[in-house]
């Protein structure tokens, strides 16, 4: 039997793989519809590490909204713009790719050094012991600051949704001016 | 449990394949899917470090970005959407008036 505490190394390996996967298909992908599944995969898994680090709130609404509702739009555009046109891959600027392969590296390197030589302390301030209580992000916990303290943030992210939309009817409407 | 800098080592790299996409892709389409990659890597580190960190401010910052990502799907989609109507492509390279 698996024991509680391995539950969550498990589950972070597996689904680290998976996003990791996702994300690579999404760049490596010739057609624009898999790099759409890709994506698709990581964000499933990313929701997944959401939930085991005890966002639950934040998990549901990435399912709903990012696979959900964005996907479906992505895939709208990628039907109505077309996929089976090939993508022009060749280089116009030389070396390119290999500048490109050595910073990604240099900042893999550095990642790994910092990930696995450092404990992080500098970057969340120290403290060791967490407690799961303080951040079990139920819809309870999530609301009270929400409507608290960032209740002024929670409003202009309603006017910015309601200028996206206006904003997304207008450019529709948009037509070749006549001459 | 899993050591917060795991999580770290996972989002940078997440980040970093989104980066590469961005920077080796010319489809506008994907180009956008490799930023969602990116956003989604920091929400992970936002997730993460407000565990470690005992705040719930972490997860109502993730809240935030995605209300804003979603937004910006919209009118993005929107304008790639309105590009193609006029010029039947979604290739960067081909949309280059506006060079120096």
């Amino acid at each position: 039997m698996i024991g509680e505490s391995m539950v969550e190394p498990i589950l972070f390996v597996v689904m680290g793989i998976t996003a990791l996967a996702g994300a690579v298909t999404v760049v490596i992908a010739k057609n624009p519809i898999y790099s759409a599944m890709g994506l698709l995969g990581t964000l499933f898994s990313v929701a997944v590490l959401y939930v085991v680090q005890l966002a639950h709130l934040v998990a549901a609404v990435q399912v709903i909204v990012y696979a959900g509702a964005v996907m479906t739009l992505f895939l709208f555009v990628i039907m109505l713009v077309g996929v089976d046109k090939e993508e022009n891959r060749e280089e116009t600027l030389p070396l390119q790719r290999v500048w490109v392969g050595a910073l990604a590296g240099v900042v893999i390197v550095f990642a790994a050094v910092v990930t696995f030589v450092g404990d992080f302390d500098w970057v969340t301030g120290g403290t060791t012991a967490t407690d799961p209580e303080a951040t079990n992000g139920t819809i309870e916990a999530i609301a009270e600051p929400l409507f608290t303290d960032w209740v002024l943030a929670f409003e202009a992210t309603a006017l910015l949704l309601t200028i996206a939309a206006a904003g997304a009817i207008a450019l529709a409407q948009f037509r070749r001016r006549r001459t | 449990m899993v050591p917060v800098g795991w999580y770290m080592g996972l989002a940078a790299a997440l980040f970093l394949i989104g980066a590469l996409g961005m920077l080796l892709r010319r489809n506008a389409l994907v180009m956008f899917m490799c930023i969602e990659l990116m956003l989604n890597a920091v929400n992970l580190t936002l997730i993460s470090a407000g565990r470690a960190m005992n705040d719930l401010n972490g997860q109502v910052a993730v809240f935030f970005i995605l209300v804003v990502a979603a937004a910006e799907v919209v009118v993005g989609l929107a304008i790639i959407v309105a590009i193609f109507r006029r010029r039947a492509t979604a290739s960067v390279d081909e949309l280059s008036e506006l060079r120096g």
